[in-house]
């Protein structure tokens, strides 16, 4: 049941994520690509496999059982993932506000189509 | 450990404490960044330099951060090709830099650090031997990458950013899927380790492992420039001030090395399967590069955008080669790599020193010329004893013979040599293969292609009415291009002996069991 809901959510979130992405206003970009990290970001976590209640981390005097405990790769990466998808979705709403000064509209060519 | 060992992370430490050196001091003393930037570049160039000969005297180099033993702790992995390829981008990083002393690097704030990141990201990418870590070294690069396709502003840079931006950011977010579907399959992220455990799998099991080698591909061959994940490539690299986009032109090699390094660790052909995975996919889309960047720069009026399509030609020649999955053809493709990349760079820097003179919408004119025929109407004034062409102009149109020499691949530069190499490599099969005559035609259509371009555009510029500004250019500027120049003559000079060290990174390449060997010994 656990993997049925964690997996209907990261494809909630990636096709959200890839709709909104698609559309012509940058700010629907960024939101677009913030819901496809948290999809992509939930799916690492996944990746190492479902557990409840278990630590990631030896504790102290007891013996090491690989069984009784989670895999820590997987948080560690998606540590990593999380802090760098922050910094470039960061410089991407920087890029945004440019784009808009510079060519007055949020269209994300610069210019509104013609249609 | 003796101390040479350290000379493998010295490519990531020395560009990180330069990037850091010049964020520290502020930017009202650009002198002192400068020459912080130059010595510490310098000194990056000496260390790729001792790498290297080291690397080719001892062999590979594996290097184990904090001494963990290799499937657990992060390894830096230097081999032959590593070693060419970073000493390849410092060699590059240091001309760009000298070339933005000029006045470039004054156009916006930070330049000086970016360009740092920028080479710690890609000399990491080439060192790296963990997947993950080779995430975070891409992610190093682009992020700077970001910054400096964004240098100097200006609305058409911020729009072509803009793109570049996203298409990267989505591209990182499948490399990250790539990289735990990866982990999810096998339980590991070290390469050598991730390729002795496919290595032992079942037909069953391999099936997770091929759509993670699939996505990751997607994200490698964006990189890369494959069509039809190219479209970012020609409006960001185009709007690029000129030492970025130069410095742009390593990028898709990264995205080449990568595919090379990976795909031939995992699925060479013979070591799993007769035939590797996904060959005919990356043969039918470089060739679908090349073509489409033949068209470009036929079609580009613009010589920004024509040395654009030319960087789309050349990772669009690389990708169909590599396909092949032969010793001799990889080791011509990585001197042709090297001559591409010292050509293309060349003429990104050489091209802003060219449209100096010209005023904006000089381009427009030009396509509107020959419709109107308008320049038959100033020939008359001629008093025939013609105009003697400038000392700089000549001295540019030397150089820009040169870049055309080298991207069309004519003799006597490298750029024949890589190109005649690939073609003898493509021809010693027997029977020859089909592929083998497409890739002929492909190459010899698409070096013609470049050859009219540019020709066209040299025209223009070159022999163009007296009365078109002469471009003023600082010395250290033609210094840049000369010493670009100057390595592609090296290579040709030297060919003989950089083909024997390609050849050996090619066998080396194309036989992984010495790679996952030397990663996974004990200490």
């Amino acid at each position: 049941m656990n993997e049925v809901v964690v997996a209907a959510a990261i494809g909630v979130l990636a096709s959200s994520g890839v709709w909104l992405m698609l559309r012509p206003r940058t700010f629907q970009v960024a939101i677009g690509l913030s819901l496809l990290s948290y999809g992509v970001n939930l799916f690492i976590f996944a990746a190492g496999g479902l557990r409840v209640g278990a630590a990631p981390i030896v504790a102290a005097g007891a013996p090491a059982d690989p069984a009784a405990l989670a895999d820590p790769l997987p948080q560690a990466l998606v540590l990593t993932a999380i802090v760098i998808g922050f910094a470039t979705t960061a410089l991407f709403l920087i890029v945004l506000l440019a784009a808009r000064g510079l060519t007055g509209t949020d269209h994300v060519d610069g210019q509104e189509s013609d249609a | 450990m003796n101390p040479q060992a350290h000379f493998v992370i010295l490519p990531i430490v020395l560009p990180f404490a330069a990037g850091v050196m010049t964020l520290l001091v502020d930017e009202r003393h650009l002198a002192a960044k400068a020459a912080i930037s130059v010595v510490m570049t310098l000194t990056l160039v000496a260390a790729a330099v001792m790498l290297l000969r080291f690397v080719d005297v001892d062999g590979t180099q594996v290097y184990r951060v904090g001494d963990w033993p290799a499937p657990f702790g992060i390894v830096l992995v230097a081999d032959r090709l590593s070693a060419a390829l970073v000493l390849l981008a410092s060699g590059l990083g240091l001309a760009c830099l000298v070339f933005a002393l000029a006045h470039w690097h004054r156009e916006g704030p930070r330049f000086h650090t970016l360009v740092h990141f920028l080479l710690m990201g890609v000399n990491g990418a080439f060192l790296t031997g963990d997947l993950f870590n080779l995430f975070v070294f891409f992610e190093v690069l682009l992020a700077a990458s970001y910054g400096l396709a964004l240098h100097g502003s200006g609305p058409a840079r911020v729009r072509a950013g803009l793109h570049y931006i996203v298409v990267n950011l989505v591209a990182s977010l499948l490399f990250l899927i790539g990289a735990s579907l990866m982990y999810g399959a096998t339980g590991t992220l070290n390469l050598a380790d991730l390729a002795s455990r496919v290595a032992n799998m079942g037909d069953g099991e391999r099936a997770l492992v091929e759509s993670a080698a699939a996505i990751l591909g997607i994200a490698f061959l964006t990189k890369a420039g494959l069509w039809p994940l190219c479209f970012w490539l020609a409006p960001t690299y185009a709007s690029a001030s000129a030492p970025a986009a130069a410095l742009f032109a390593i990028l898709t090699k990264v995205g080449v090395y990568v595919v090379l390094r990976i795909w031939l660790l995992l699925f060479a052909a013979g070591s799993v399967a007769p035939t590797a995975f996904g060959s005919a996919w990356l043969a039918v889309g470089g060739m679908a590069t090349i073509l489409f960047g033949t068209i470009g720069v036929i079609a580009s009026q613009n010589l920004s955008r024509l040395a654009s399509y030319s960087v789309l030609v050349s990772s669009g020649t690389l990708l169909a080669v590599i396909a092949l999955q032969h010793p001799m053809v990889t080791s011509a493709a990585l001197y042709y790599l090297v001559a591409s990349t010292l050509g293309s760079a060349a003429l990104f820097l050489l091209i802003e020193l060219v449209e100096r003179g010209r005023t904006a919408g000089a381009d427009v004119l030009a396509v509107t010329a020959e419709a109107f025929a308008a320049d038959t109407l100033s020939i008359e004034a001629d008093d025939g004893a013609g105009v003697p062409i400038p000392a700089t102009m000549a001295l540019l149109g030397l150089c820009f013979v040169a870049c055309a020499l080298m991207l069309a691949g004519l003799p006597p530069l490298a750029g024949f040599v890589a190109k005649f190499a690939l073609l003898d490599a493509l021809f010693r099969t027997s029977p020859i293969p089909p592929f083998a005559w497409t890739m002929l035609v492909l190459l010899l259509v698409s070096g013609l292609a470049v050859l009219i371009g540019m020709g066209r555009a040299g025209m223009r510029r070159f022999w163009a009415s007296p009365e078109v500004a002469v471009p003023r250019v600082r010395v250290i500027e033609m210094l840049a291009v000369a010493f670009l120049l100057a390595a592609c003559a090296a290579i040709t000079v030297e060919a003989a002996p950089v083909l024997r060290y390609l050849g050996e990174a090619a066998q080396a390449l194309h036989a992984p069991r010495g790679y996952i060997d030397d990663v996974l010994a004990r200490p």
